[in-house]
């Protein structure tokens, strides 16, 4: 059967599974996007080239599945790096097919032209520029595997417009020819090593579980739970494990490091034994290296070689899926009791709450604490950067996997909205809520017009303090006060502005309200923006200094009478 | 401690710390505004820039804008426009930008926070690597290693820029290395080895080209933006005058030759007008200043102005011959090589061509069906032409009005025009008019814009109404309306009342419209409803030769014929 | 610490720039780097001569071994590995010092590949300890210019037959 190379594409996209694009149209993509109509291939048209790649981002991240990203030549393709890091980072799965200028013109910087080969290298697990239409196939098929198998990531692939019209045979059923070699099969994890921590685990006194987005990405949730539960093993989630383990469950400690709570910051510091699942030691996590854990032995249980020893020395590595590994450990952890541990952590936990003050004023905390209530922990939850990120995961409890959408690793404003449109589109049974500040709100605002043109219910909450908050807080601790670019006095209405693309605008500055205009928005049928003037004073606390240990953690502001 | 340096400062033995390096630098430098959004790594830069007040700090919603900002800056200054941003988003949100900078030869420094050395390469939070990606979109990348380095670095990166064929430079600049202290001494220039760019010309190619243009009958001048970046147009100018030779600009050269000179050709290319394109078909030699011969000019290469004897005067000698063979290549500075070529050529008529050029100017002018309603894209830009003149500088989005802005705008001086030509990149025109409103307080900073472009990028509004940047968005809108009227609602019954916004549906309301939109001070945008069926004509299919223009709007005979089955690219 | 690691990649346009993108974005230290077809056409020898501590240069390893074109490398300490790089040098030499600079390049096996009356060019084959020396014997007559290839390696097979002990 003759083809076209863009034919064969989206082929061979739909047989790999994938189910949606999203994208814009332009000049040397526009074969393929003839034949994505032909093809009836689900698409959704984007406004910016960077919202559809968090989109495709955010839909991988609730669904587990592989989403595509198309965009054209030039700045089309450009456009997408942010979006592609961003996913690189937090290892989420993601295609991204761009049209490039005909093979001839490579090279000869013509209209649109970018090398977006050269630029994506240090973004994308991997990428191609394809020169040939019959290689078209093998290069497909190849790019849905890296990106989904193994630690997933983004793929690029790079089709110059001749390839994409060129015709030639396609058998869909043959298999790929020019395909490059296998990755690496993942070795099956290592017995003694885990032995060595079943050792060291029976051995423990008081041992922590660090759970990272491994465990979310391996589906090992259930499997973390049994183990944690039946060895009695305190849990700390990083900010992309969360929901990796139950919100509700007595043993889950919430997030550590820099804005993590009190109390799993202690369990850090006194534990004897430090067993990591699926994270990798960030330095968000960690803070200085050489105080982290001072007590503990560590294992780190990934998938990944490289991470493991990369920037905290392992005492027990071991390779392998979390889930593999958590499955091989249920069948030999015998039930254990560990009163005193877990005592000494129950009362970190009643004497260090997460806590906020009451003035009257809208607090960032409140409205969360209050999204939590009405929709108790079932909805999706996603988020931009900064501040109210950190209170998101501080004051949320989810209960399952998949549930809370987050840039991590890049930490990309803006992220929040577009990822929050593609999580309703994977997961359309679930209730899509995104927690965003006005500083990152206003990078992406754009989507809104997406959010509009397909009704996409989601239910914005905007915590809108007129600044740069993070900033504004690193500022007010350790710059005097003097607030350098980071405010914006002249914040524009969001409320109006969401009407004018045709979505529900609430405009809230009065604390009575907030639960009322929660509640309207969650029963509205179609997307929801809500601007929530709260106290622009607000920090986000406990903080550990950059560059400082977890042990020098700072819980709260000095009290207004010690001021 | 406040230094007011006007001379380099060659503070010996006492070290200071690597942002007031940074700051010292960007003074050395001239530099009077900056572009930016910032993250925990640039605090303490940050910070100098809220103590000092030699410097202005504009605080943008998105960095792509920044960076755009800092090219609209540069376009219209023709001084290096810098942006600073935080590392891991903020470095790779930059890259359209930098792109966009790179395929139009636009002088900017981009410098970006980075995390710790020591930190680099561990995946450490917001980490990029984004010299990486940037390496063959830049002039030249640094990633900074230690703060000893910074003096030296600053100082080749914004000379990189600004030399040769200009470009962007982007500078990585570590949290150790921002706060590290080293002594700040620099040369009065930077010698970087294997970067001598070639500025004059060799005299015996200038001897020849004096000769070419001695014995050519049908001569053109096929000027590009290298010509504004050299800052050629009064020896352009004395050229044609001198030797009698037509005139025809790129949309990047638009503005280095004034439109409405009886010499003037107009744009061509792709879009060009069909006298200059059918000109450049006759003519028997080709006098290339400046211009890289780009797909969208020649169309079919191979049949681009194929009788011509080819000159080319580029500063870049990996763009002479790249595309199109030249007879006489002269590497060398725009302005320098005129000016000797000017000393060379004798005063010379030539009316044969002249009448010629006239016949093809009568027989194939740029058309529109004037004055019906709704209103013409065409007869808004005519107008506003009209309206603003001189006192603007025009800056468009990508798409058909980008095209009729080149087409129908009158240009009288060289820097008015400001476009992005070689990536088109959309949502580029605002920021890039906020840029060029601050580089040029005394003109008027115009956006012609396109309402699909100007959604890329609206959020920007708020950074000209925080900082009361004049800019006006001149918008030709094609689709939506209720959008921008939202908008209108939004900022002109709170605080923001300095911004109007006219709805304009109707001919006859045009031009009071827009004169409301050049008095009224502060931003302000139109809203211009036009025909949404209008198309941009003449067009050279892509990939096709310039001979086989459509030249008018002959509806039936483009939609039956050629526009149906438009060839690659 | 210095590390010779022997890289099999695929052999397509893209992938030193893969390669060698990776030690910038992590900011490795490389000393050399050579590439060069192997016994298989669709397969590609890398090899590279980086320093750092140990702890670095088995995360090189790692993160080397995770590029999806690598298939395989080999980590050679480089006191057991043979090594050789080619040198090309134009020793500035007229007809009077032209004697001396053959014997002085016979006795390190270099031979002579091009003559000029200010000038002798020289070709050379050795580790870095032996091309570092030949360089610093010609330095007093003037070197005009220098190519080498970087280093190329493969770890022992038996008994060194070359071994000489480094400085």
């Amino acid at each position: 059967m003759e083809m076209t190379g863009a034919q064969i594409a989206i082929e061979e996209l739909k047989a790999g599974g994938v189910e949606i694009a999203f994208g814009i149209p332009g000049g040397a993509i526009m074969p393929f996007y003839d034949d994505l109509l032909k093809a009836n291939f689900k698409h959704i048209l984007t406004r910016h080239e960077q919202g559809a790649a968090h989109m495709a981002d955010g839909y991988a991240r609730v669904s587990g599945k592989v989403a595509v990203v198309v965009a054209t030549s030039g700045p089309g393709a450009t456009n997408l790096i942010t979006g592609l890091l961003t996913a690189q980072m937090d290892s989420v799965p993601l295609i991204a097919v761009t049209g490039q200028v005909a093979t001839p013109m490579i090279g000869t910087d013509a209209f649109q032209e970018a090398d977006i080969y050269g630029c994506s290298i240090p973004v994308t697990k991997y990428n191609w520029l394809v020169k040939d239409a019959r290689q078209i196939q093998g290069v497909i098929r190849e790019a849905i595997r890296v990106a989904t198998t193994g630690r997933p990531g983004p793929v690029l692939v790079d089709i110059p417009k001749d390839i994409q019209t060129a015709r030639t045979d396609y058998n869909p059923q043959a298999p790929a020819k020019g395909a490059l070699p296998a990755v690496r099969q993942m070795p099956e994890a290592d017995a003694k090593a885990i032995e060595k921590l079943m050792e060291a685990l029976e051995q423990a006194e008081r041992p922590v579980i660090l759970a990272g987005a491994g465990i979310i990405k391996a589906g090992a949730a259930a499997e973390l739970a049994r183990f944690a539960r039946h060895a009695k093993i305190p849990v700390i989630n990083t900010l992309l494990g969360m929901g990796g383990f139950p919100g509700t469950d007595p043993l889950f400690l919430g997030m550590p490091g820099m804005h993590g709570t009190a109390y799993a910051n202690f369990a850090l510091c006194e534990c004897d034994l430090l067993i990591s699942l699926g994270a990798r030691f960030d330095d968000r996590v960690t803070g200085k290296v050489s105080s982290f854990c001072p007590k503990a032995v560590i294992a780190h249980v990934d998938i990944d070689d490289a991470e493991i020893g990369k920037r905290v020395k392992t005492h027990i590595p071991v390779l392998g899926n979390v889930r593999e590994v958590l499955h091989t450990l249920n069948r030999q952890v015998k039930p254990t009791e560990r009163r005193a541990w877990l005592d000494q952590v129950e009362a970190w936990k009643r004497d260090y709450p997460l806590q906020y003050g009451w003035d009257g004023s809208i607090k960032p905390q409140y409205v969360i604490e209050q999204i939590q209530e009405i929709t108790g922990g079932e909805g999706i939850y996603a988020t931009g950067v900064g501040q109210h990120q950190m209170w998101a995961a501080q004051f949320l409890r989810f209960n399952e996997p998949r549930a809370f959408i987050s840039s991590g690793g890049l930490g990309t404003m803006g992220y929040g909205l577009p990822a929050s449109i593609g999580a309703k589109f994977g997961r359309p049974d679930k209730e899509v809520w995104l927690i965003d500040g006005d500083g990152s709100f206003a990078m992406t605002l754009v989507e809104l017009a997406t959010a509009s043109m397909y009704n996409v219910p989601i239910r914005v909450a905007i915590l809108n303090n007129a600044f740069l908050g993070m900033v504004r807080q690193w500022q007010e601790l350790f710059f005097g006060k003097r607030y350098s670019h980071s405010h914006y006095p002249t914040n524009p209405d969001f409320a109006k502005i969401a009407e004018g693309y045709g979505v529900k605008g609430f405009s809230v500055r009065d604390v009575d309200q907030v639960r009322s205009v929660l509640e309207q928005a969650a029963e509205h049928d179609g997307p929801v923006v809500m601007d929530f003037h709260v106290n622009p004073e607000e920090n986000v606390w406990p903080m550990v200094p950059a560059g400082a240990g977890n042990d020098e953690m700072q819980l709260a502001p000095p009290s207004p009478e010690d001021a | 401690m406040s230094t007011r340096a006007k001379r380099p400062i060659p503070i010996k033995s006492s070290k200071i710390s690597g942002a007031e390096i940074i700051y010292r630098s960007l003074e050395r430098e001239g530099v009077k505004y900056i572009f930016g959004h910032p993250g925990a790594i640039l605090l303490t830069l940050l910070d100098l820039f809220l103590k000092r007040s030699q410097i202005r700090h504009i605080l943008t919603r998105h960095e792509q804008c920044a960076a755009h900002m800092a090219e609209g800056y540069a376009r219209a200054s023709g001084t290096v426009g810098v942006c600073l941003v935080t590392s891991g988003p903020g470095a790779t949100n930059l890259i359209t930008g930098i792109t966009d900078a790179y395929m139009d030869s636009i002088p900017i420094v981009c410098l970006t926070g980075q995390v710790s050395t020591a930190m680099v390469g561990n995946d450490a939070f917001q980490e990029a690597d984004i010299v990486g990606m940037t390496r063959t979109v830049t002039k030249h990348s640094y990633l900074v290693k230690k703060t000893d380095d910074l003096p030296r670095v600053l100082q080749e990166a914004f000379y990189i820029a600004r030399t040769g064929r200009p470009g962007p430079v982007l500078v990585d600049l570590p949290k150790d290395v921002i706060l590290g202290e080293a002594a700040f001494e620099v040369p009065e220039e930077p010698d970087i080895r294997g970067y001598k760019p070639t500025t004059r010309g060799h005299p015996r190619q200038i001897e020849r080209v004096a000769a070419a243009i001695a014995e050519a009958k049908q001569p053109i001048l096929y000027v590009g933006g290298g010509a504004i970046h050299a800052e050629a147009h009064a020896e352009l100018l004395k050229l044609a005058e001198t030797a009698d030779i037509p005139v025809t600009f790129t949309l990047l050269g638009a503005g280095s030759f004034p439109s409405a000179h009886e010499l003037s050709l107009g744009m061509l290319g792709m879009h060009g007008t069909a006298y200059a394109n059918y000109a450049v078909c006759e003519c028997d030699l080709l006098l290339a200043v400046g211009a890289r011969f780009d797909d969208r000019v020649t169309g079919k290469v191979s049949e681009f102005a194929t009788r011509a004897k080819v000159v080319h005067i580029d500063i870049d000698p990996t763009a002479i011959g790249k595309n199109k063979q030249a007879d006489i290549p002269v590497v060398g500075d725009a302005r320098l090589v005129l000016h000797e070529l000017n000393k060379l050529v004798k005063a010379q008529k030539r009316p044969l061509w002249r009448k010629r050029v006239e016949k093809l100017k009568a027989d194939f002018p740029l058309l529109f069906d004037s004055q019906s309603s709704p209103i013409k894209p065409q007869e808004a830009i005519l107008t506003l032409s009209q309206e603003a003149g001189d006192r603007a500088i025009i800056t468009t989005e990508v798409g058909q009005h980008q095209m009729w802005a080149a087409q129908y705008y009158n240009f009288t001086f060289p820097r008015q025009f400001i476009s992005s030509g070689g990536l088109g990149t959309m949502g580029f025109g605002f920021p890039a008019a906020i840029g060029a409103a601050l580089a040029r307080p005394e003109k008027l900073a115009i956006d012609i814009a396109g309402d699909g472009s100007f959604q890329m990028v609206m959020q920007e509004l708020a950074t000209a109404m925080q900082y009361g940047v004049p800019v006006k968005v001149f918008l030709l809108n094609n689709y939506s309306l209720g959008m921008v009227r939202q908008w209108q609602d939004l900022f002109m019954d709170r605080r923001f009342s300095e911004v109007g916004l006219e709805v304009s549906p109707d001919y006859v309301e045009l031009r009071p419209a827009i004169r409301k939109m050049i008095e009224t001070p502060g931003p302000f945008i139109l809203d211009v409803v036009v025909d949404p069926d209008e198309l941009v004509f003449p067009m050279v299919p892509a990939g096709a030769a310039t001979k086989d223009m459509i030249v008018r709007d002959d509806r039936k005979r483009a939609l039956s014929g050629k526009l149906s089955a438009l060839p690659d690219n | 610490m210095r590390q010779i690691y022997s890289i099999l990649v695929n052999n397509h346009p893209g992938v030193l720039s893969h390669v060698a993108g990776l030690f910038t974005r992590r900011g490795y230290n490389i000393e050399s780097i050579a590439a060069g077809p192997t016994e298989d056409s669709e397969v590609t020898r890398i090899s590279i001569v980086a320093f750092g501590e140990p702890h670095e240069l088995e995360q090189i390893a790692k993160q080397l071994r995770k590029l999806y074109d690598v298939r395989d490398v080999q980590q050679v300490p480089y006191n057991r590995s043979v090594t050789r790089e080619l040198l090309l040098a134009t020793i500035l030499a007229g007809p009077e010092k032209r004697g001396e600079v053959f014997q002085l390049a016979t006795a390190f096996g270099a031979n002579v590949v091009s003559i000029s009356d200010e000038s002798v060019t020289l070709e050379a084959s050795g580790n870095d300890q032996k091309i570092r020396t030949l360089l610093k014997s010609f330095e007093r007559y003037g070197i005009a210019q220098v190519a080498r290839t970087g280093m190329i390696a493969l770890p022992y097979t038996g008994m060194p037959s070359d071994w000489e002990p480094l400085a």
